[in-house]
């Protein structure tokens, strides 16, 4: 039989369907080469030998019923949640089971999975290298082919630049399209639950799956997302799209840039109309997204107080103290206006910035395109000891999450060796339109099929 | 804006984070830094502009009183530390000060 754990989840529902093969040889294939890939990468905190139905791997900031859910921290290592998150059960109720828990920064934060508690991963494509994050042992399960698909967090890009980074697909959906109740709250006001897969369709599947309203999730209200096979389906004719030009400026290395523009010629080629757009606030978004973020995570983790679950305070690791301190210091008496309610007025302008670009009264571009991280992958160990380059490295993706938009990350070639992602950003609210743009340009370029030569013996 | 040692340990103490010797001396510096940089949005003029603390404008969201199932108190003590007679055991509330 051919190797079941290269199948997409679309094939993969077609082959159970048709019969080709049993759910049991499916999982046995992918706990197999679990078995001889993760003790390299380390890209599973936790494996579920006794999984059931399509495998997918969660990252372990979202709680499963009675299988162990450490959010990567110390403080959790022995939590074990009595409930499953809501996006646990949507997906269960389509017969997927969870496979594993997959590694992460401590509580979602970090950019390069080098903050987990229990070892960072390792990049499937050069294991010398940071697979990104926060959402780690997600992307490079689903890059290493260690599970159908994964789910992520994003809340400052934490589901697209893993995905950039390992050359597979990632969708952060628009704030209050999927439910956040039962994943550990970081930041709340930006915190979204996304797929990573192995193709566009496949996450348009799993964006069916996991939306819609939920009771335990105030903000989340919107209609469950249903594709509609409307707007640019199998062609990008007459889609505009704007360039944002401050997402090309310093910082942005050569060869990503080459690559990304490379691929805005190839939307172009396919019929799409290019025109630059302006996102002036852009270059104050880190500094916004840090004090408002950090304020949110001090606020959120005071729940840790070793009470009623988990362990004592002090085995939170640094980067949680360090945005703990952060953001009780924002927060605090005299400083609150200087930092907290300052950064809030910031964010309203970088939301306009969207708005006036996605307006037809003004520039009326149907999507954004831009990279995903300025750099490809780097060296493990390269950027720890400096807190500040690391948060800079999350300069264009942290914006969506700031203006609550969706966002995709679509493999759209290489740098070094290396993978690099597009990122196309839409309208709050419109995955349709950006799903159907990344798969328009993933159909044209093949760049998806691509794969890490991991040397697994089958 | 520089933070100082005597700063970090005041707002480490209204984060109840027990800090090390180690990160009481880091911490001064690194947290400056970051704050350095937090400082560019003094150049933005922010005049008239209402604050966005969440995109979906959603607030109080209200529903019914009702009744419905639960966890257990089995199931809510399971990941508890210390429990006793069926219920949390916490840490005085007036011993600190």
């Amino acid at each position: 039989m051919n190797d079941l754990t290269k199948l997409t989840l679309i094939e993969t529902i077609e082959g159970l369907k048709a019969g080709k093969f049993t759910e049991k040889e499916l999982n046995n294939a992918y706990l197999e080469k679990i078995k001889e890939l993760n003790p390299q990468l380390n890209a599973y905190l936790m494996v579920n030998e006794g999984v059931k139905g399509i495998p997918a791997a969660i990252k372990d900031i979202i709680c499963t019923q009675n299988i162990q859910t450490t959010a990567g921290s110390k403080i959790l290592s022995n939590y074990i949640p009595q409930y499953d998150a809501t996006v646990i059960n949507k997906l269960k109720n389509e017969g997927v089971g969870v496979i594993g828990k997959a590694n992460m920064d401590e509580f979602a934060m970090g950019s390069s999975g080098e903050n987990s508690a229990f070892g960072a991963t390792k990049n499937p494509w050069n294991q010398s290298k940071v697979p990104g994050g926060s959402s780690s042992g997600s992307a490079a399960a689903v890059a290493a082919d260690l599970c159908v698909f994964a789910l992520g967090t994003d809340t400052g890009g934490s589901i697209r630049q893993p995905a950039s980074l390992c050359g597979v697909v990632g969708l952060k959906p628009s704030y209050g399209r999927v439910s956040r109740y039962g994943a550990m709250p970081m930041a709340s006001s930006f915190d979204q639950i996304g797929p990573i897969t192995k193709t566009v369709a496949d996450a348009r599947k799993v964006l069916e799956w996991i939306s819609g309203p939920d009771e335990y999730d105030s903000n989340c209200v919107a209609e469950k997302f249903k594709f509609q096979n409307s707007k640019f389906k199998d062609t990008i004719q007459n889609l505009k799209v704007g360039v944002p030009k401050e997402y090309f400026g310093e910082g942005l290395d050569k060869g990503v840039e080459k690559v990304v523009r490379e691929a805005i010629d190839k939307l172009k080629e396919l019929g799409a109309e290019i025109v630059e757009v302006s996102l002036p606030h852009t270059e104050y978004a880190i500094a916004a997204y840090y004090i408002l973020m950090a304020s949110e995570v001090s606020s959120n983790l005071a729940r840790f107080d070793g009470i009623r679950f988990g362990d004592s305070r002090d085995k939170f690791g640094a980067e949680v103290k360090r945005r703990i301190m952060l953001g009780t210091f924002a927060l605090s008496t005299g400083y609150y206006d200087d930092y907290f309610a300052k950064a809030a007025k910031v964010r309203t302008l970088i939301k306009q910035d969207f708005d006036k670009a996605f307006d037809p009264a003004a520039a009326g571009v149907d999507v954004i395109v831009g990279p995903v991280s300025p750099t490809v992958a780097w060296n493990l160990g390269e950027k720890v000891s400096d807190p500040l380059t690391m948060y800079l490295s999350d300069i264009y993706t942290i914006s969506a999450n700031l203006a609550g938009i969706p966002a995709l990350s679509v493999p759209c070639g290489f740098s070094e060796g290396l993978p690099v992602g597009l990122q196309i950003l839409g309208k709050y609210m419109d995955e349709e339109t950006i799903l159907n743009v990344g798969e328009v340009y993933e159909q044209a370029t093949q760049w998806h099929s691509k794969r890490p030569d991991l040397r697994f013996k089958i | 804006m520089k933070i100082t040692k005597d700063q970090v340990k005041k707002v480490a103490k209204l984060a109840n984070l027990p800090l090390s010797a180690d990160e009481e001396e880091k911490y001064p510096e690194q947290l400056s830094a970051i704050l350095d940089y937090f400082d560019q949005l003094n150049s933005v003029d922010t005049k008239g502009i209402e604050p966005t603390f969440n995109v979906t404008g959603a607030s109080n969201a209200l529903s019914e009183d009702i009744i419905s199932s639960s966890l257990t108190q089995e199931q809510a003590l399971s990941n508890a530390p210390v429990k006793k007679d069926g219920f949390f055991v916490t840490k005085g509330v007036f011993e600190n000060e």
